[in-house]
């Protein structure tokens, strides 16, 4: 009998983790939600519609972004070259402005050079087995630089941030909904759907959870990660675009400042670095509680240097939290 | 030493009549008594017992997963076992750590190189606190000339680096030396050498005990043989002419009795000239596997069996597409097959069920998703997929298999014989044209065992070609029409799987004659297959033996 009662005890608690370990974005919506009181506390009457418009605005290149972590890390790798792609590809654009095609080739252009870079990952990661974090890395400067080149020949005036792209990644409807959910719904609904659905999808899973048994089965994980490389920066060119319209600026090194939040989303969305777990919807959480802590922070009024520790102190804590929580015991 | 086996139970009387059981009189230098060792429900030592008189070279026989390996390493300190008792030169003593088992003076040279290879030597060395002038005094007593301290571990042999260990344990002078299998990455040349070493420490104060699976060498340097069978020390033999049959008398023990029932029925003649599913000529994989050739026909389960280490691994590796052989040729149906990677055996209708399940399950994910792996691999399948079809398929596989799923959302949470099961469904799901399955009983339930015997028979039944390595004996006769036997990389032995009792199967893994002592010529030749690079001397002799 005692036994039994113990048993019980211990499902509890196993349930109470297996709700963590399982749906994660429940206690991740809790965390949110605790920060928003926390900002309205801070600043009373500052969440209102407006507010949430504005936060969703901020979060969506940025989960975005995340999504590439996501993806590159449920395979048990990491994409650095997100930032200097994203940037490169908002500032190219704008250099196009005034080209024969207009907006639409300046795009064409920034998603085809996206793409070859992430070929080129893909290449480096899964054919030659450099490791992720090198390749993407070395890739990272390899575009800041051929961007700096381009720069340097292209100075010209009347180039700026395309109306379009300001449009979408800005503005909002009713003062409420940013139009750059037009991009993110459809994105997220087709990578929502991708890992769940798809054969590709899982065999991003199966190469994380164990690479020899994925091989065992018959799948050659090079051309898998080949294509999830260039999809991985194919949406970092895309967030980029987002990015600068959102900011008006077109500059080389605009997105850099985002790297380290993109991991950071993934992995407060629970995703693990170590492959085989996760998936875009906490990521897109964890975007949101980026941001929100980034408001919190701002509202408080710390200065600069404080905010960065605390935004770093913060990220570390809930994601070594997240880890033991989930960790199997 | 007296010329007749001794047995000699637990307790137990030796060859010159001295009482082992009571340390204090006896001089042993060591006595281990009743040592005990489980992992999880897994009893890998039931009760060992080991003397060791001083100046003896002392073998440690037994078959696969006898124990061997786990009693050295309680010895020595590496693991803790449950029970037992431990005494060096008569006093009691617990081996918590590899560096007390070193003050007591007893020191182990394990399967595997134990440097750091990112060391040179001089500094592996300075690591262990090796005095270095007999280091390299037995350096050349070993044969290994001109060795430059100032390289880096990595860079060396895999031959040099065991002679290094060797000569690493043999400098600190330990009063017990035990080698584990020290023997089985040398060659031909450097193993004389190492034989010869361990011959000179004979007589003096101190003793060696060995383990080795080349009877060969046991019948070379040992005085004495204790034997292992199932955890359990069953007997010590003196090693003369003529005690090899003794030895593996022992290691079988009394035939078990209440054998399941034979799995299905075994094919009829006709299955004999039934196609070939595959076809194996000449398989050779550098040193380690020198010359496979066989068939295995649709309609037949075909044993393999062989002592660790004799080239097995390799040839599933190049079957399943792992791996590259380095000569030979392989027809699936009779139309010529090169693998590169698994993918391309696959297609070929080649699949293969690894013993190790960490190795072949996604332990995160759902079982379903296990089982549908192998249908996903391929790039025109990266698309949506075919929920229902996909469910109604992987159902089939779990009701065939009787795998219980209520635990299913992550296998990791299966137990062990549900999880080996998941990774033969996997392959059940798709139709099965040629089945390698590589120990996929081991550790597993009795019951579950027997699920899978039937499964096999089955699926031979079904026109399949199932190919079945197997550590437990007692599975060839049960399963299997046919089994080959591996020793140093060749195939020796062909036998028919109802003939092939574990007596039948043990001797020929040990490579020896049935009811007849090796004769020397046969021995050399068996040396040099194991160990040599001579291709040629082993090699007539093997064929004539599969003939007949």
């Amino acid at each position: 009998m005692s036994a039994s009662v113990r048993t019980n005890q211990w499902l509890s608690v196993v349930g109470w983790r297996g709700l963590f370990r399982d749906r994660p974005i429940i206690p991740l919506i809790g965390l949110l939600g605790v920060l928003i009181v926390a900002i309205e506390l801070a600043d009373p009457g500052i969440v209102g519609p407006e507010w949430a418009g504005v936060i969703v605005r901020a979060s969506v290149p940025l989960a975005i972004l995340g999504g590439c972590q996501t993806l590159a890390m449920l395979t048990g790798g990491i994409d650095l070259s997100v930032a200097a792609v994203a940037s490169m590809s908002g500032f190219v654009t704008a250099t196009l402005l005034h080209s024969p095609g207009g907006v639409a080739q300046g795009i064409i252009v920034v998603l085809v050079v996206a793409a070859v870079a992430g070929l080129l990952n893909g290449i480096g990661i899964g054919v030659f087995r450099v490791h992720p974090l090198i390749m993407t890395l070395g890739m990272s400067f390899v575009v800041l630089g051929l961007a700096n080149v381009w720069q340097l020949q292209n100075v010209q005036t009347g180039a700026g941030v395309p109306d379009s792209l300001r449009w979408i990644g800005s503005t909002t409807f009713a003062d409420v909904v940013p139009y750059n959910l037009l991009v993110f719904i459809p994105l997220t609904a087709l990578i929502l759907v991708g890992l769940r659905r798809t054969g590709y999808g899982r065999l991003l899973y199966a190469i994380g959870d164990n690479p020899v048994a994925a091989r065992l089965s018959g799948t050659r994980a090079w051309q898998v990660l080949i294509v999830l490389y260039v999809i991985s920066a194919v949406m970092a060119a895309i967030a980029g675009l987002l990015i600068s319209g959102l900011t008006n600026t077109a500059s080389v090194s605009l997105v850099d400042a985002s790297l380290l939040p993109s991991v950071a989303a993934a992995v407060i969305g629970g995703t693990s670095i170590l492959g085989g777990r996760g998936g875009f919807g906490g990521t897109i959480v964890g975007a949101l509680i980026l941001t929100v802590l980034t408001a919190l922070l701002t509202v408080l009024g710390l200065p600069e240097p404080s905010r960065q520790v605390l935004f770093g102190a913060i990220i570390v804590v809930v994601a070594a939290a997240y880890t033991r929580v989930t960790a199997e015991t | 030493m007296l010329g007749t086996p001794v047995f000699a139970g637990v307790p137990s009387v030796s060859a010159t009549g001295m009482v082992l059981m009571s340390p204090t009189t006896t001089g042993l230098l060591l006595e281990a008594t009743g040592v005990s060792k489980t992992y999880g429900a897994v009893v890998a030592l039931k009760s060992a017992s080991l003397a060791v008189q001083p100046g003896e070279v002392h073998a440690l026989m037994g078959a696969n997963g006898a124990g061997k390996s786990t009693l050295v390493k309680i010895l020595t300190g590496a693991i803790r076992p449950e029970s037992g008792r431990i005494a060096v030169h008569g006093r009691e003593r617990t081996v918590h750590s590899p560096a007390e088992a070193r003050r007591s003076g007893l020191v182990s040279v394990y399967q595997e190189p134990s440097v750091i290879p990112d060391l040179d030597i001089r500094a592996n060395l300075r690591l262990t606190e090796t005095p270095l002038e007999p280091f390299r005094q037995w350096v050349h007593d070993l044969g290994l000339k001109n060795l430059d301290l100032s390289r880096l571990a990595r860079r060396l042999p895999l031959a040099s680096l065991r002679i290094i260990d060797l000569a690493r344990a043999l400098a600190i002078e330990p009063d017990v030396l035990m080698l584990d299998e020290m023997t089985a990455a040398l060659p031909a040349n450097l193993t004389e050498r190492v034989l010869e070493v361990i011959g000179l420490q004979r007589g003096g104060e101190r003793s060696v005990v060995f383990i080795s699976h080349r009877m060969i060498e046991i019948a070379a340097v040992c005085d004495r043989a204790t034997v292992l069978r199932e955890g359990e020390t069953v007997g010590v033999v003196d090693v003369t002419a003529g005690t090899e049959e003794r030895i593996v008398e022992l290691m079988l023990g009394s035939i078990v009795e209440g054998l399941p029932e034979r799995a299905g029925e075994t094919s009829t003649p006709a299955a004999g000239t039934a196609a070939p599913r595959l076809t194996v000529r000449g398989i050779a994989v550098g040193q380690k596997l020198r010359d496979a050739s066989f068939e295995l026909r649709s309609g037949e389960v075909l044993g393999v069996v062989a002592l660790e280490g004799q080239g097995q691994d390799e040839l599933f590796d190049v079957l399943s597409g792992s791996e590259r052989p380095s000569g030979g040729e392989l027809l699936v149906d009779g139309k010529p097959a090169s693998f590169g990677h698994p993918a391309d055996a696959i297609r070929a209708g080649v699949v293969y069920v690894a013993s190790d399940r960490a190795e072949a399950l996604l332990m995160q994910r759902s079982v379903r998703e296990n089982i549908a792996l192998p249908f996903i691999t391929r790039i025109r399948r990266w698309g949506p997929i075919d929920l229902p079809a996909e469910r109604r398929t992987v159902d089939a596989a779990v009701k065939r298999l009787q795998i219980d799923v209520r635990a299913g959302n992550e296998v990791r949470r299966l137990s062990g014989g549900n999880q080996q099961k998941v990774t033969i469904a996997r392959w059940v799901a798709g139709g099965v044209h040629v089945l390698l399955c590589f120990d996929p009983t081991r550790g597993i339930d009795i019951l579950t065992k027997q699920q899978i015997y039937v499964l096999l028979r089955d699926l031979a039944e079904a026109g399949a070609g199932v190919l079945l390595y197997t550590s437990e004996l007692k599975e060839v006769q049960l399963v299997c029409d046919r089994a080959v036997v591996i020793f140093g990389g060749r195939i020796v032995k062909e036998l028919v799987g109802a003939e092939a009792d574990e007596a039948q199967l043990l001797r020929a893994a040990y490579h020896l004659r049935s009811g007849a002592v090796m004769p020397e010529e046969a021995a050399g030749a068996a040396v040099e297959s194991a160990t040599g690079d001579i291709r040629e001397a082993g090699a007539p002799k093997d064929e004539a033996e599969i003939q007949a």
